[in-house]
């Protein structure tokens, strides 16, 4: 039953995420809105606070001039890939200090093609290092699963799973980008990117957005009848000893990741427990992150991936589904939409609505993990 | 022709004798590479400048297989770009160092091999040297 204090998903809207010529990332995050308000049923005009961001694709409280210039407060925000969550935990901050009512959260980006080009100025690290050739996404999360997997005995088997996994539940949703599945050895004998990753087991950098509309206390009901309660957003920065994307050193002392924070302080909040989780939905951006970002929240504990994994405990009609959607490796990486789409997909899964990827046991509690550089990491637990 | 280093504040010594510039915390000791103005692990500002260890044992590694883009590499190093070998060093009782490594054969590199500092031409600029580690001799 929802409280005073409830904070709730009323409404939920996409964008399709891959190649949109001719379509801006504003354009995709204002249809997205507007297909989120329209699942709320209410208007633009009924919304008393926004928060939102891109990563490349411009700033979003522009969306006024294409939504409608209503006066509404509208906090940009941009955290690398953890764009979406730090929106959400804005909105969250605003609708429980009951500084709003009813919120909008839209998340959206547009991509050039290729690797990520991120410029080492931007970053507080001195040209050399993109000059020496270091200055790559794909070479943190290539060095952190080769080491993952030699501590913690994870074969290249699992990691092509989680990717076929991935293209499998992409096949079956009209929103993904890669919607043709691949085989296991298709998978490990494509190009090398950075071992010990292939060309399948990593996402690309593409197009999409989503939005979200949310309700406080009495107007959750008035607004749906198939409420989706946000239970706790958390968002964190790295400490002291992990281990991070672009990081010239690391330290011997290690310490949790932003990701373990974050994971552990929305479950504290939401009263839930990671084995109470149903559903969940972590970033993939390559094989290896689902399979470290599995433990890091506390879904399983470090070296139980490789029996989890090649059990099928993580696929649609498993223990716990992860990434029902295709996640990243199928949908694609627009940065500032992926953690929202996240939560959009938990939204569809707990309502019973995801079509062909319905998880078929009964869902009550979803999870979702987004992480970026230079390490951040928001966590949510949604729960009907 | 007359070389230089890619960036004295990183790279000291000599050209036969190089050293990697880190710092070092006076109040809790924690070394950082590379130079920090303070302190990542406990905020002092009392940070002073210290010559890191040349030798380590590599704690992961990887390949890079395609051209990063330009910038940040410089359009000479896409142009010749050649796989290299990726990972961190493990300075033993400092920190772990980011860097490029000679070997790109996957076959050759094992977690925990020694590696010993060496400088390289930075891809795309012959005149200019950057800091890599070499496998040393004799740890198959």
């Amino acid at each position: 039953m929802s409280g005073g204090d409830d904070v709730a998903i009323v409404g939920a809207g996409i964008h399709q995420f891959g190649r949109h010529d001719g379509v801006t990332g504003l354009e995709m995050g204002a249809i997205a809105a507007r297909r989120a308000l329209a699942g709320a049923g209410i208007a633009w005009q009924d919304i008393d606070f926004a928060a939102g961001g891109s990563d490349a694709a411009g700033n979003a409280d522009t969306s006024v001039s294409i939504l409608g210039l209503t006066g509404v407060p509208f906090i940009n925000v941009k955290n690398g890939c953890a764009t979406g969550g730090s929106a959400l935990t804005t909105a969250h901050a605003m609708l429980v200090s009951g500084a709003a009512e009813v919120a909008l959260v839209v998340g959206f980006d547009k991509h050039p093609r290729g690797a990520f080009n991120p410029l080492p100025e931007d970053w507080g690290i001195g040209s050399w290092y993109g000059e020496t050739g270091l200055m790559l996404t794909t070479q943190f999360f290539a060095l952190k699963i080769q080491r993952y997997m030699a501590d913690y005995g994870i074969s290249d088997s699992t990691l092509a799973k989680v990717a076929a996994k991935a293209f499998e539940n992409g096949a079956r949703n009209p929103n993904a980008w890669r919607r043709k599945p691949l085989s296991e050895d298709e998978i490990l004998s494509s190009r090398m990117v950075n071992h010990p990753l292939t060309q399948y087991m990593f996402c690309s950098p593409g197009e999409g957005a989503v939005a979200l509309v949310l309700a406080r206390g009495p107007r959750i009901r008035e607004l749906t009848k198939a409420p989706v309660y946000l239970r706790s957003v958390v968002f964190r920065t790295r400490r002291f000893g992990s281990f991070e994307v672009f990081s010239p050193s690391i330290p011997i002392e290690s310490a949790p990741s932003a990701t373990t924070e974050a994971a552990a302080a929305a479950f504290e909040e939401a009263g839930i427990g990671p084995s109470d989780v149903d559903i969940a939905q972590l970033q993939d951006t390559e094989s290896g992150a689902e399979v470290m970002h599995l433990a890091e929240t506390g879904l399983c504990e470090h070296g139980e991936q490789e029996a989890l994994i090649q059990s099928g405990a993580t696929e649609l009609g498993g223990r716990i589904p992860v990434n029902t959607d295709g996640g990243c490796l199928a949908c694609g990486e627009p940065i500032g939409a992926s953690g929202l789409r996240q939560v959009h997909e938990i939204v569809l899964q707990l309502r019973g609505e995801a079509g062909e990827r319905q998880v078929p046991k009964p869902c009550r509690v979803g999870f979702t993990q987004v992480y970026g550089a230079p390490g951040v990491s928001a966590c949510t637990v949604l729960t009907v | 022709m007359t070389v230089q280093l890619i960036d004295p504040e990183v790279i000291g010594g000599t050209e036969e004798e190089p050293r990697l510039i880190g710092s070092e915390c006076g109040r809790c000791s924690t070394v950082t590479f590379p130079r920090q103005r303070s302190c990542p692990r406990c905020t002092s500002e009392d940070v002073h400048a210290r010559e890191l260890a040349t030798r380590g044992e590599l704690w992961s590694w990887t390949i890079q297989c395609f051209a990063p883009k330009a910038p940040p590499y410089l359009p000479g190093g896409v142009e010749q770009f050649e796989p290299y070998g990726v990972g961190y060093v493990e300075l033993p009782g400092e920190v772990r160092v980011e860097t490029r490594l000679t070997e790109s054969d996957p076959e050759r590199l094992r977690i925990g091999m020694t590696m010993e500092l060496t400088l390289i031409p930075v891809p795309g600029a012959a005149d200019t040297l950057t800091y890599a580690f070499r496998p040393v001799e004799g740890d198959e």
